[in-house]
C-alpha cells in the first residue's frame, strides 16, 4: 500500500482515536493534578493499578463498568497517597511521586501473582465492544472512525469537556486554578488549599486509574507486565504540550494516536529494512520532542510543584 | 493541624525516625504477608537467612549492592544538585553498552590497560545519556524528569535493536545477547568460588570519591550551591548551567560504571535483563541514605538484602518475590516522610 | 444574635490579651485593642513590632497561643480566613494575594460563592464590582490580567476584593509602602469614604506622618508588646517617635563630600525580562557619592540592578566599571570589577538558607585564593574569613556552621554587607538595602553604606523609600516605566517633587528650577 493512501483508511483514523483513548484519561487527570500545583508522577504505577484493578474485577465476574468504578477508586487511592504526602507533609513531590509509581506498581504484580501463582499465559477477559452510535455511525469515513469505538473511548471524550467545563465555568474550577497559580490568594479568600488540592490530586488519579482500565477492559483482554509501557510519562509530556488546557490535550492526544497508529502501519510496510525498535521508539522520542517545541512559552501554573505551609515563616 | 519547623534537631530525633520509617515499611509488609496466608515472622526470617544467614547469602547480598550502589551514587549526585535524573536505567545500560563495543575484542589491550580503557568509555556513555537532557533543561527549561523517563525507554529500546543487529553474538542460539567480553576486560572475583567480584571494591572506592568531591572540592560546593538555591548561586557568580551540566556528567558515568562493573564482573555479556530496575532503585538507595555517599553503601546493601532474602524466601514460602519490591518503595515513601519529620513537628492548634 | 451585643454598641471589632510565640519569639505578648464603627484605627510599630502577626492572627492565618478575638461581640473562630471574612473583616496585605495569571474579576469573585455549583454568576458579579467601583473610586478593567496591572491599580483589586465580600471591617497593611505619596494620598480619601459609609478601617504603617495624615485614633506597639493608645488630636510626631522606638529615632549623619572620578557608567541600556523594560537608561556614578534611583516598584528598578549584578544581560548599550567598558557583564565579572552588591532579596537571591554561614561568606569568591586551591576548598581559610564577617559587622549568630535562615532579616543583611564590604568595593549597589529591617538595623546600614562613601566608594541606592532616599543621597534620579531621568541634587528636592516624578510627570529640569 502507498504510504500516503494510509493516510486516507478509515482504520488509521479509528486505529489513532483507540490509542488516545488511555492517554487522554491519563493526561486529563495529571492535567487536575498540575492545575492545583501538585505534579503527579505516580502516574505510571497508578495506570498499572487501574489496569489491573479493572482487570481482576472482571476476572472475578463483576461487570466491565464494575471494573471501570475499582480502577477509578483504587487511582484515587494512591492519588490519595501522593496527596497526603505531597499537600499537607509538604514532601517533594518528584521524589514521592516516583515512590508512589513504584509502590503502586509493584502492589499490583505482588497481588497478581498472588492471585495467579502459576499460570504462564495471562487469563483472558470479554473487554468492551465497540458500539455503533445509531444514525452517526453511518456517516462515510468518520461514522467508522469516530463513532464504532468502545464506551470508554466516548466516556474519554465526555470527561474532556467535564474537566474543561469545570475549569472554566464553575466556582470549584476557579478554586483549582488559583490554588495551583497562588495558594496564598487563594487561602486569604477563604478557600481550603490543602482540601482543594488533595481533592484535584484524588480526582485526578481516578482518571488515571480509568485510562489504565482501558489498557485490560477494552484495548486488550489480559494484564500484562510493563503494560503501562511509558503511557504514563508520555501522558506527563502531553500536559505540557497542551499547555495544561483539556481541549489541546485533546488535540495532544489525538495526534500522538494519529502519529502511533500511522508508525504501525509504516512498520507493517517497512518493517523488513528499518528495524522495528526505531518506530518503537518514536512516541517517547516525539514526545521529546514536543517538550522542547512548547517549554519556551510554556506558561506552567506559578505554583506548580511549590508545598503550600499555611502559616509558614 | 499544622508543620511548624523544629528549632533544633537532636541525634535521637535524626537516627530514631529513619528506623521508625524502615519498621513502618516493614509492617506493611507484613500485612501483605498476612495477606499471602504466610506467617510474617517465618517470611521476615528467611529473608534474613537469605540474604545474611551464611557467607554465602552474605557474599549473594554484596554482589547484588553493588550495581545499586552505583546507581545509587548516581541518583545521589544528581539530587544534591537538584537534577532529577530519573534515567539511571538508561545510563546504566549505556555503561554496558560501551563495555560490550570494546570489551569483546575490538581492543586486544592486556587488562591493565583494557580496564581503566572501557571504565572509561563507559562514564563517557553514561555522561551522554544524561548530558542530553541536562543541556535541555538549561538551555531550553525542559524538564529533565520526564525527558531522563522517557530516555530510560528509547535507550532499552536502542538496546534491544544493537542485540539484534550489530553485537548480536552469532553462536547465541538466536537469543537477543551480546558476545562474552574477553578475560581481559573481565573484573576478577575477589575470592575463588565467590561471585563477588571487584566491581564491589569500585563501587566502594567511587562512594569515598563521591564524598571527597562533596566535601572538599570546588565542584562539590558548586553543586551544593546550586542545589539548595540556584538563583542565590547564579547572583552570587557561580556558573550554574555549567554545574548542572558537569552533575550530569559525572552522575551518568556513574551510574554506567554500574553497567560495566555488572557485565565486566558478573554477567560477562549484554542481554535485555542485565537490570531489573537497577536504575530507578538506585533512587530508593539514595533517598534511603539521605543523599549522603557513605550512606548510599549502607543503603545499597539493605536494599540487595531485601531482594536477595525476598527472592530465596519465595521459593520456599510461597509468597511472591514482588513483596520486596513493595518493601523497597514504601520504605522510600516512609523514609521521605520520617526525614520530613525530623525536621518539623506537627501542631494540632 | 446575643445579648452582648448592647454592652458596647459602637465596638465592632475587639482583641483581648493575645498572644503568639514563634519558639522563644513572642510576637504578640496579650495585645488588647478594639475598633469602633466609622472610625479609622492606626496600628503603628516598626518592622518586626508584632503588627503583621496580629493581624494575620485576626484573619485566621495564624493561630493565636492565647486570647480571643470578637466581631460584635460574636467570638471568632480561631484559625479560619473564612470564618472572618464571613463576619465581614476584609484584609488587604502588604503583598498583594492576587493569582497573576488570571483575570480580575477571577481573582475578586475567587471563594466568594459555594464551590459545588454548575457555573459561576459571572454577569451579575460584573456589575456588582462595577458599581462597587463607581461608589468607592477605585475603577479597574474587570477582564484585565492581573499580571499587567500597575502596582496602584493591584491594590484596588485587593480593596475590591475585600468589598465585594461585604467587608465591614478593612485592614490595610502597609498599603502605601508601594505608592507615590500622591496616590497614597488619594487612598486616604478613599478610606474616609469608607468610614462615612459606617466601615471600619484598620490602618497598619510604620511611618508617622500617614498615621498622623489618616487616622483618628493610634495603637502603637513595640517589640511584640502594646506601648501606648492615643487620640492622634492629642499627640505629636515626637510622642509617637518616642513611643514606637523606645527612644530618640537615630537620624544619619552625611558628611559633605566632593565627588570624585567617575565609577560607573550606563550607556543606553535596554533590556527586558518579559514584559518589564528598561529602555535607554543611562548614567553615571561618581566615587564618593551616594546617587538615588527612586520610583513606585515594578518601573524597571528590578532590572537596572541586575543589569549591573551582571545576572541580566542588555539588549543594547554598554556598561563601563571604572573606565572600563563590560562586553559581557556576569555575576563574576561585576564582583571582579570591584562592583560590590546588595541584592533585593536577602532571602532568595542574596544567601543561600540552607547553607552555613561560612558557605554564605565565600560564596562570591570560592574559586579563587584564600578559599580554594587547585579546586580544594581550604575550609580554615573559608572559616576565618566568616569569623571575621561575622565579628566586624556584628552579626549574631549561634555559630558558623548553622544554616543561614535561621538568622533575622538584619542579620541576614549585615551577613551580605560583610560579604560585599570586605572587599572594600569601588561600586556598591544597594538595592532596597533596608526593607524591612528594623530601626537599629536601618541605622546600621545607613552607617555603613555612608562609611563606604567616605572611603571614596561610588553608591547606588535603590529604594521606594523616598525618606531613606532624601536623608541618604547626594543626587537623585528617578525611574517610571523603564525610563530613568536625568540625576537632580537632593538640596530643594521635596517628596511632593519626587512623588510627580515617580507619577510620571514633569521633567526633572523643572522641577528643580522651581
Amino acid at each position: 500500500m502507498d504510504v500516503l493512501a494510509i493516510l486516507f483508511t478509515t482504520a488509521l483514523w479509528a486505529a489513532a482515536i483507540r490509542i488516545a483513548s488511555p492517554l487522554i484519561f491519563a493526561t486529563l487527570g495529571e492535567l487536575l493534578c498540575e492545575r492545583a500545583g501538585v505534579i503527579n508522577l505516580g502516574i505510571e504505577g497508578i495506570m498499572t493499578v487501574g489496569a489491573f484493578a479493572g482487570w481482576i474485577t472482571v476476572y472475578a465476574g463483576f461487570g466491565l463498568w464494575a471494573g471501570v468504578v475499582v480502577a477509578a477508586l483504587a487511582g484515587a487511592v494512591f492519588g490519595l497517597l501522593h496527596a497526603v504526602l505531597v499537600v499537607p507533609l509538604g514532601l517533594s513531590q518528584h521524589v514521592t511521586g516516583i515512590g508512589i509509581t513504584l509502590l503502586a506498581s509493584s502492589l499490583a504484580y505482588y497481588f497478581y501473582r498472588l492471585a495467579l501463582p502459576e499460570v504462564t499465559t495471562p487469563p483472558k477477559i470479554e473487554p468492551f465492544q465497540p458500539w455503533a452510535i445509531p444514525g452517526l455511525s453511518d456517516l462515510p469515513f468518520v461514522g467508522e472512525a469516530l463513532f464504532r469505538q468502545t464506551p470508554l473511548t466516548y466516556l474519554a471524550f465526555i470527561m474532556v469537556v467535564l474537566v474543561a467545563w469545570l475549569l472554566a465555568r464553575t466556582p470549584l474550577g476557579l478554586a483549582i486554578k488559583a490554588v495551583g497559580e497562588n495558594p496564598a490568594a487563594a487561602e486569604a479568600q477563604g478557600i481550603n488549599v490543602v482540601a482543594v488540592r488533595m481533592g484535584a490530586v484524588v480526582a485526578g488519579s481516578a482518571l488515571m486509574g480509568m485510562g489504565g482500565a482501558f489498557l485490560t477492559l477494552s484495548a486488550f483482554n489480559s494484564f500484562f507486565f510493563d503494560m503501562i509501557n511509558g503511557r504514563g510519562w508520555i501522558s506527563v509530556a502531553l500536559v505540557v504540550f497542551g499547555s495544561w488546557r483539556p481541549g489541546k490535550a485533546l488535540i495532544g492526544a489525538l495526534l500522538f494516536g494519529l502519529f502511533d497508529a500511522y508508525q504501525l502501519r509504516l512498520q507493517q510496510w517497512a518493517g523488513a529494512v528499518v528495524p522495528y525498535q526505531l518506530f518503537l521508539m518514536l512516541p517517547y522520542v516525539l514526545s521529546i520532542i514536543a517538550l522542547i517545541l512548547v517549554s519556551r512559552r510554556a506558561a506552567y501554573p506559578r505554583a506548580l510543584m511549590v508545598p503550600y505551609r499555611k502559616g509558614e515563616r | 493541624m499544622r508543620l511548624e519547623p523544629r528549632a533544633e534537631r537532636s541525634l535521637l530525633l535524626t537516627l530514631g525516625f529513619p528506623l521508625l520509617a524502615l519498621m513502618a515499611a516493614g509492617l506493611f509488609a507484613a500485612v501483605l504477608v498476612m495477606l499471602a496466608g504466610a506467617n510474617p515472622f517465618t517470611v521476615f526470617a528467611l529473608i534474613l537467612k537469605g540474604s545474611l544467614g551464611s557467607r554465602f547469602a552474605l557474599m549473594e547480598t554484596l554482589t547484588r549492592a553493588t550495581p545499586l550502589i552505583f546507581t545509587g551514587l548516581a541518583a545521589a549526585v544528581a539530587f544534591r544538585a537538584k537534577l532529577w535524573n530519573i534515567g539511571g536505567e538508561a545510563q546504566f545500560y549505556a555503561g554496558a553498552v560501551m563495555t560490550v563495543v570494546f570489551g569483546t575484542g575490538l581492543l586486544p589491550l592486556p587488562a591493565p590497560l583494557l580496564i581503566p580503557v572501557l571504565m572509561f568509555a563507559a562514564m563517557l556513555g553514561g555522561a551522554a545519556i544524561l548530558y542530553a537532557p541536562a543541556f535541555l533543561k538549561t538551555r531550553f527549561g525542559v524538564d529533565e524528569v520526564v525527558t531522563t523517563l522517557l530516555f530510560n525507554f528509547i535507550f532499552l529500546l536502542f538496546v534491544s535493536l544493537l542485540l539484534e543487529g550489530p553485537l548480536k553474538d552469532p553462536m547465541g542460539l538466536g537469543w537477543p545477547q551480546s558476545k562474552k567480553v574477553i578475560a581481559d576486560a573481565q573484573l576478577p572475583r575477589l575470592m575463588k568460588g565467590l561471585r563477588l567480584h571487584w566491581g564491589f571494591v569500585l563501587a566502594l572506592t567511587a562512594a569515598f570519591v563521591v564524598w571527597f568531591i562533596d566535601r572538599r572540592t570546588v565542584l562539590g560546593y558548586e553543586m551544593r550551591a546550586v542545589g539548595h538555591n540556584a538563583k542565590a548561586a547564579h547572583f552570587a557568580g557561580i556558573p550554574v548551567a555549567r554545574v548542572i551540566a558537569k552533575t550530569a556528567l559525572i552522575s551518568g558515568g556513574l551510574a554506567a560504571l554500574g553497567g560495566f562493573s555488572e557485565v565486566a564482573g558478573l554477567k560477562g555479556n549484554l542481554t535485555l535483563d542485565l537490570s531489573p530496575g537497577f536504575g530507578y532503585t538506585g533512587i530508593v538507595v539514595a533517598m534511603l541514605a539521605l543523599l549522603n555517599p557513605l550512606g548510599v553503601i549502607a543503603a545499597a546493601v539493605f536494599v540487595a538484602a531485601v531482594f536477595v532474602g525476598a527472592d530465596a524466601m519465595s521459593r520456599s514460602a510461597g509468597v511472591p518475590s514482588y513483596i520486596a519490591h513493595v518493601m523497597v518503595a514504601a520504605s522510600l515513601l516512609t523514609m521521605v516522610t520520617a526525614v520530613m519529620f525530623t525536621r518539623h513537628r506537627l501542631r494540632w492548634r | 444574635m446575643t445579648a452582648s451585643t448592647t454592652a458596647q454598641p459602637e465596638s465592632v471589632l475587639r482583641l483581648s490579651r493575645i498572644t503568639k510565640r514563634f519558639g522563644a519569639l513572642i510576637a504578640n505578648d496579650a495585645i488588647s485593642l478594639d475598633v469602633k464603627e466609622g472610625e479609622i484605627v492606626g496600628l503603628l510599630g516598626e518592622n518586626g513590632a508584632g503588627k503583621t502577626t496580629l493581624m494575620s492572627i485576626l484573619f485566621g492565618h495564624y493561630l493565636a497561643d492565647e486570647g480571643e478575638i470578637t466581631v460584635r461581640g460574636e467570638a471568632l473562630p480561631p484559625g479560619s480566613p473564612h470564618a472572618a471574612i464571613a463576619a465581614g473583616i476584609g484584609m488587604v496585605h502588604q503583598h498583594f494575594t492576587l493569582a497573576d495569571n488570571l483575570p480580575v474579576l477571577d481573582n475578586i469573585i475567587l471563594g466568594a460563592e459555594p464551590l459545588w455549583q454548575l457555573t459561576s454568576a459571572r454577569g451579575a458579579a460584573r456589575a456588582r464590582v462595577h458599581r462597587l467601583a463607581q461608589d468607592f473610586g477605585l475603577e479597574v478593567d474587570p477582564d484585565a490580567v492581573v499580571a499587567g496591572l500597575t502596582v496602584g491599580e493591584r491594590q484596588r483589586v485587593e480593596i475590591l476584593k475585600a468589598l465585594y465580600r461585604e467587608a465591614r471591617i478593612l485592614i490595610l497593611d502597609e498599603p502605601t509602602a508601594v505608592l507615590t505619596p500622591q496616590e497614597s494620598a488619594s487612598l486616604f480619601a478613599t478610606l474616609k469614604r469608607f468610614v462615612a459609609h459606617g466601615l471600619s478601617v484598620i490602618f497598619i504603617s510604620h511611618k508617622l506622618s500617614e498615621i498622623l495624615a489618616a487616622c483618628e485614633r493610634v495603637y502603637v506597639l513595640r517589640s511584640g508588646t502594646l506601648v501606648a493608645e492615643r487620640a492622634v488630636a492629642g499627640t505629636s510626631r515626637a510622642e509617637l517617635a518616642e513611643l514606637m522606638v523606645g527612644r530618640p529615632l537615630p537620624q544619619p549623619k552625611v558628611e559633605p563630600r566632593a565627588a570624585g572620578e567617575v565609577v560607573l557608567e550606563l550607556h543606553d541600556i535596554s533590556a527586558n525580562r518579559g514584559a518589564h523594560w528598561l529602555r535607554n537608561v543611562g548614567l553615571e556614578l561618581r566615587a564618593g557619592e551616594i546617587l538615588g534611583v527612586a520610583g513606585v516598584s515594578g518601573n524597571g528598578q528590578t532590572l537596572l540592578a541586575d543589569v549591573i549584578s551582571g545576572t541580566l544581560l542588555p539588549a543594547t548599550g554598554t556598561v563601563v566599571v571604572a573606565g572600563a567598558a563590560i562586553a559581557q557583564p556576569t555575576p563574576r565579572r561585576m564582583v571582579t570589577m570591584g562592583v560590590g552588591r546588595i541584592p533585593e532579596d536577602r532571602h532568595s537571591e542574596g544567601l543561600i538558607g540552607d547553607m552555613s554561614i561560612t558557605e554564605n561568606v565565600m560564596a562570591e569568591t570560592y574559586d579563587a585564593p584564600p578559599f580554594s586551591r587547585r579546586g580544594l576548598i581550604d575550609w580554615r581559610a573559608a572559616r576565618a574569613a566568616a569569623e571575621q564577617a561575622v565579628a566586624a559587622y556584628q552579626v549574631k549568630c549561634q555559630g558558623l556552621d548553622g544554616p543561614v535562615r535561621l538568622l533575622s532579616g538584619g542579620n541576614m543583611q549585615k551577613l551580605i554587607l560583610g560579604r560585599v564590604m570586605a572587599r572594600s568595593p569601588r561600586v556598591v549597589l544597594a538595592n532596597q538595602p533596608t526593607r524591612g529591617l528594623d530601626v537599629g538595623a536601618v541605622a546600621y546600614v545607613h552607617e555603613q553604606l555612608l562609611a563606604a562613601r567616605a572611603r571614596g566608594a561610588g553608591i547606588l541606592l535603590i529604594s521606594e523609600d523616598l525618606e531613606e532616599m532624601l536623608s541618604l543621597a547626594d543626587r537623585i534620579a528617578v525611574i517610571h516605566r523603564g525610563h530613568l531621568s536625568a540625576p537632580l541634587a537632593r538640596a530643594g528636592l521635596s517628596i511632593g517633587e519626587l512623588g510627580l516624578m515617580m507619577a510620571g510627570h514633569g521633567s526633572g529640569g523643572d522641577v528643580h528650577a522651581a
